[in-house]
């Protein structure tokens, strides 16, 4: 049970750039953080940091209020789970979940006994007689997940932990990783390039790229107000649509682009931004057909992906390819034009250079 | 036609097994023949009569028991510090990070190329000057660290992947720890290869103990046993009863230890 705070934390490799560049969060007692982005963005680097399994170049950070940055990894009283588990090959499930408690040098009762108690959360008592390899991923997994348990430390590191194991089982263990965070109720860092354990695991999600941190938030709002470009084109999926134009003024202001086959009115708030060049965000769940709307655009169907419960149809504007996320209809087919519409009110607006978001 | 091929093949290779085995079968068959009888023409394969008299020189007269527990002692102990100190090196330039490690192991591969022969003068008058001359240590003790023993170690050990060592970390275990209980069992068949390597090695030596063990109670088996052959040079039973308690020793070792023995040289050639 424990905050974890990261002041102005940076990571240097020799004679590269900065993995990481100053971080900076204050991390809630019993709180579950996710770190999320591309891959090089820096969340697995700031991740062993906090671990300890890599040295800080700069900045400071403090677990329970006391700093680590020179603390060896075995002190710092965190347990972390591996990306491919890293269970011990020649140790029992028993003993690898026991190891770090014998190294700790507990009684044999109070080994048996917190053994005994991981394993059943897990459902996993059956398999404490078998090695590693003798086990599913889904199993391993759960050893894994185990090991860091019986320790019962004050933070959990996740290292994403899921991206071994195939679709179903994955969003099986996402569930039961936050049924454990509910149970145990211990700080817990999650790295993972996957939006969608981000949105469903995190109470908050630290959007990383580059090494920086674009936006922190809970999840319903990251996807609600994203901060820049990046974060908007991030959180969701299918991810949001983006359409490059201008910003022009003749009779009154819009949104226009290129070719004009969009062009979008707006108010005389973004006087400032008259003839910029930003670009239009606007997610596939917001489009619908309607045929009595003021924003009408007349799109041809170049592709449509049946899911069963809604129907993604890809389409173009100003060439750009765009995908509408609509409830499922049989009419719909390759090469058919049909007439869609959008709640201008959930449209975002970036500009284009510096991906900023304005609207 | 395939299954023509096949026996010829098969053939082939009994007869070869046999022709290799023939001269080992006679060394035991001459040890218990009686004296003078393994001289005959035209020889003969089998004892008219199992004779033990030539055991019961060796052990009594010829002193055998010592040399083979000079022999017994020095392999043991060769192989003891040559797995620990190997192991430790290996690790450390497979998993460690330090200044110039590359560097340093590149160098080391380079001296591999310097013969024994070479160095073995330096090397006994270095033990000379340390007063280890007709001792145990003047054998264990320049064969304790070997660059191909380092360089096999450091090959398997990186293969294991670096979240192990994290991991154990995490846990709470030391640097000794993380060697003593993570790594050495993982390196379990390349320690028997190196293992069964050094032991061989050392027990089969001739040259360096010849030179180092000037002391006839210090000598080893090979050595014993090349003493006896001039010695005794008409008594082919006697010889061949001492060549055969020299080299049964290693191959009790080998046949017990084959099965980890294959899977050291196999490594790497086989991705599972």
């Amino acid at each position: 049970m424990a905050e974890v705070i990261l002041k102005n934390v940076s990571k240097i490799y020799e004679g590269k750039n900065k993995a990481v560049d100053s971080f900076n969060l204050h991390i809630k007692d019993e709180e579950f953080v996710v770190l999320v982005g591309p891959s090089g963005c820096g969340k697995t680097t700031t991740l062993r940091m906090i671990a300890g399994l890599e040295d800080i170049t700069e900045g400071e950070i403090l677990i329970d209020g006391k700093v680590v940055n020179d603390v060896p990894p075995k002190d710092r009283d965190i347990a972390m789970v591996f990306q491919n588990y890293a269970l011990y090959p020649h140790m029992t499930v028993f003993e690898n979940l026991s190891f770090g408690l014998m190294l700790r040098k507990f009684s044999k009762n109070e080994i048996d006994e917190r053994v005994n108690y991981a394993a059943k959360i897990l459902g996993i008592e059956h398999l404490l007689d078998r090695k590693p390899k003798q086990l599913s991923g889904g199993q391993r997994q759960r050893v894994a997940v185990g090991r860091a348990i019986v320790r019962k430390p004050k933070v959990f590191l996740f290292d994403e932990p899921l991206s071994n194991l195939d679709a179903k089982l994955r969003v099986q263990m996402r569930t039961e990783l936050a049924r454990l965070h509910q149970q145990l109720k211990t700080t817990v860092i999650y790295v993972t390039h996957d939006q969608t354990e981000a949105m469903t695991l995190g109470n908050r999600i630290v959007v990383m790229k580059d090494g920086l941190i674009q936006q922190v938030d809970t999840p319903l709002n990251l996807y609600n107000n994203p901060a820049n470009q990046f974060v908007a084109g991030f959180i969701g999926s299918p991810a949001m649509n983006f359409i490059d134009g201008k910003i022009v003024k003749d009779d009154n202001l819009k949104f226009i682009t290129a070719n004009k086959s969009l062009s979008i009115n707006l108010n005389e708030n973004f006087d400032k931004f008259q003839n910029k060049e930003v670009v239009l965000g606007i997610r596939p769940e917001h489009f619908y057909e309607d045929e009595n709307q003021e924003t009408k655009l007349n799109i041809t169907i170049e592709v449509i992906e049946q899911m069963g419960n809604e129907v993604f149809i890809h389409f173009k504007i100003d060439e750009k390819n765009v995908i509408a996320r609509l409830s499922p209809k049989e009419k719909y087919s390759t090469g058919k034009s049909i007439k869609l519409s959008f709640d201008s009110n959930k449209l975002f607006l970036f500009e284009k250079e510096t991906g900023i978001r304005i609207r | 036609m395939y299954k023509i091929k096949k026996i010829i093949i098969i053939t082939i290779a009994l007869v070869v097994a046999v022709l290799t085995f023939l001269p080992f079968l006679w060394m035991i068959s001459a040890s218990f023949m009686a004296t003078g009888e393994a001289n005959k023409f035209p020889p003969s394969l089998f004892p008219n009569k199992i004779d033990f008299s030539h055991y019961q020189i060796l052990f009594s007269r010829l002193n055998l028991t010592r040399y083979l527990i000079n022999s017994i002692i020095i392999s043991l102990g060769a192989t003891f510090f040559s797995l620990s100190l190997n192991s430790m090196g290996g690790y450390a330039f497979a998993k460690f990070r330090f200044q110039n490690k590359n560097k340093l192991f590149k160098f080391l591969l380079s001296s591999m190329i310097i013969p024994g022969q070479v160095t073995m003068l330096p090397v006994f008058l270095l033990l000379k000057n340390l007063g280890l001359i007709n001792t145990y240590w003047a054998i264990i003790v320049p064969g304790m660290a070997s660059i191909f023993g380092i360089f096999l170690i450091r090959q398997y050990a990186l293969s294991i992947p670096d979240s192990l060592i994290e991991a154990a970390k995490m846990d709470g275990a030391t640097e000794f720890q993380i060697y003593y209980k993570i790594i050495l069992p993982l390196c379990k068949p390349i320690l028997v290869t190196l293992g069964l390597f050094t032991f061989m090695g050392t027990w089969n030596d001739f040259l360096w103990p010849l030179i180092v063990m000037t002391d006839a109670n210090m000598y080893t088996l090979p050595v014993a046993l090349a003493n006896l052959s001039s010695e005794h040079v008409q008594d082919t039973e006697l010889l061949m009863a001492g060549s055969l308690i020299t080299i049964l020793p290693v191959l009790i070792v080998f046949l017990a230890l084959q099965k980890y023995y294959i899977k050291g040289i196999m490594l790497g050639s086989v991705k599972e």
